[in-house]
């Protein structure tokens, strides 16, 4: 079976706060209720956290570490869920019960399955 | 969708693409793999018609479509050495050549093509491209000059869909129950921008463009084929046909547009009416608790081509559909279009007031011409004057352009 990974988009919130119990609650709830197809996932810290990491000149050039996200953008990659699903409209259905759905979107993307060498 | 001057060979053309489409909806099932199936069937029919010129067509075309498409699929799997389970196992079913398939899975695997290629993780503009690649068969090319895009572009963004489908396993399946109104509609909807893309299409562009009016119509003629009970499919095909019925009159010798008032109806097509009005019937009596906007729409047309005159249409009808219409798809032309019928029947005034509360159609070129053909009616020469002028100075096609600055230049001599 195909497998999706899941990328919740959100405000850039700390989910460890107090005030996100509620959410956080949610999120239980649909990973109960997704156990079987979910594969794998995790939840991020906010962007303030977050470290842009290049490397100039090619590889083995100057490393360079920026502060803050790749895209400045409302809506930030907050986390996401590894699915293993029959097939788009399995991930589109599944995808739509995160409450990221609702309080932000998802993006679904295909996982590429490279051949065994 | 080139038309060759021989109508033999255009018909040969006509008979391969529409079987051809058949055999691909079962060969993307069999080998669950879109651009295998239709470089096969392209193979198959490019054969077809080299050979049926010479051998004739064989009475069973499908079955040698599907023969031939087949072998080609068997060899392209066999060519590529990377091929896993999944693609072995398709040679096994293609080598069995289990061709007697039973009509519903024919009819299913039509379906199936349909949903797929209309499926709403595709962009807009891609399932209208790849319906007509995929459904109607049109080369990539010509779906280029069909729908204005350069040919590298179209390519371009085929082959992404055709990988998105393949890549994310874009299901090829009928959609369940709860989910068809929802997916027909977006099936529906991709229809009809085909037929009005080529309904809109002016004298002097290429061909391909007012085909598509006929490739519209074939595509509402195979989903009602595949789904003869759906309100929305029944609308649809009534709709189309309804307003191709006009075409012969809908252009003066000179290719200029001639308005539904002034069309000489002699010349709209009595038998397309026919088959229209049946439809809407029947739609009607499918849909009785929350009407289809497509059959609504429909029921309006068929109005307009049942009246033996612009002057002795049924406006009460016609106004009362539009209530219904704004029941259930309430937008501002559809307003703008009931303001227009407000006119005929309630008199000028009555349809200025209709027109003059209507908001967010400020940039839209028909509504100032409406507004302006009201006044001239109720003799205030010079405000429909300013209206015309508002109507023209606003973005529009070139025809529609010259069309009301005539209407302006009568305006200015009333």
């Amino acid at each position: 079976m195909p497998q999706y990974v899941a990328f919740t988009y959100t405000e850039d919130l700390d989910w460890t706060a107090p005030e996100q119990a509620d959410v956080m609650v949610e999120y239980d709830e649909f990973g109960k209720a997704a156990a079987a197809i979910i594969r794998g996932g995790a939840a991020l810290y906010p962007t303030t956290t977050a470290t842009t990491v290049r490397v100039q000149g090619g590889k083995g050039g100057d490393v360079l570490s920026s502060d803050g996200p790749y895209a400045e953008t409302k809506e930030v990659l907050s986390g996401f869920y590894l699915l293993e699903c029959t097939d788009l409209d399995h991930a589109i259905a599944t995808a739509a019960q995160l409450p990221a759905a609702w309080l932000g979107a998802v993006e679904v993307r295909p996982v590429i399955t490279f051949p065994e060498r | 969708m080139t038309r060759p001057s021989d109508p033999a060979r255009a018909a040969l053309v006509r008979l391969v693409r529409d079987e051809g489409r058949r055999v691909l909806a079962t060969l993307v099932r069999v080998t669950g793999d879109l651009q295998l199936a239709e470089d096969a069937v392209q193979d198959a029919t490019v054969r077809a018609l080299e050979a049926w010129p010479r051998t004739g067509v064989p009475p069973e075309p499908r079955a040698w479509l599907t023969l031939a498409a087949r072998r080609r699929a068997i060899d392209l799997l066999r060519r590529e050495s990377a091929r896993t389970g999944k693609e072995a196992e398709a040679v096994s079913i293609l080598d069995r050549g289990d061709s007697e398939d039973a009509p519903e899975v024919l009819r299913d695997d039509m379906l199936r093509l349909i949903f797929t290629c209309c499926h709403p993780s595709l962009s807009f503009p891609t399932r209208v491209a790849l319906a007509l690649r995929t459904l109607c068969g049109l080369s990539t090319a010509e779906v280029g000059r069909a729908l204005l895009v350069p040919e590298a572009t179209m390519t371009k963004r085929l082959t992404r869909a055709k990988e998105k489908i393949r890549t994310a396993a874009i299901p090829y399946r009928v959609p369940a129950d709860h989910e068809l109104p929802d997916r027909l509609l977006g099936v529906a909807a991709v229809v009809y921008l085909l037929f009005n893309e080529g309904y809109s299409a002016t004298a002097g562009e290429d061909p391909l463009r007012p085909a598509l009016v006929d490739e519209a119509v074939r595509l509402a003629r195979l989903l009602h084929e595949v789904m003869p009970g759906e309100p929305s499919v029944l609308g649809l095909l009534a709709l189309m046909l309804l307003q191709d019925s006009r075409r012969e009159a809908r252009h003066g010798p000179d290719g200029q547009p001639v308005l539904l008032a002034e069309q000489d109806r002699r010349r709209w097509r009595r038998d397309l009416i026919a088959e229209g009005v049946v439809l809407v019937g029947a739609g009607l009596r499918r849909c009785p608790d929350r009407p289809d906007p497509y059959v609504v729409q429909a029921a309006i047309a068929a109005c307009h081509a049942l009246a033996p005159t612009w002057e002795e249409t049924d406006w009460t009808a016609v106004l009362s559909w539009y209530d219904v219409l704004l029941s259930v798809h309430d937008t501002p032309v559809v307003r703008l279009n009931r303001a227009v019928a407000v006119g005929e029947l309630r008199g000028g005034l009555a349809g200025l007031a209709e027109l003059d509360v209507i908001r967010g159609l400020e940039g839209y070129p028909l509504w100032h011409a409406a507004r302006a053909e009201l006044l001239l009616r109720l003799k205030r020469a010079g405000e429909a004057r300013t209206a015309f002028a508002a109507a023209l100075a606003l973005p529009q096609n070139g025809v529609q352009h010259a069309h009301l600055s005539r209407r302006l230049d009568a305006a200015a001599s009333a």
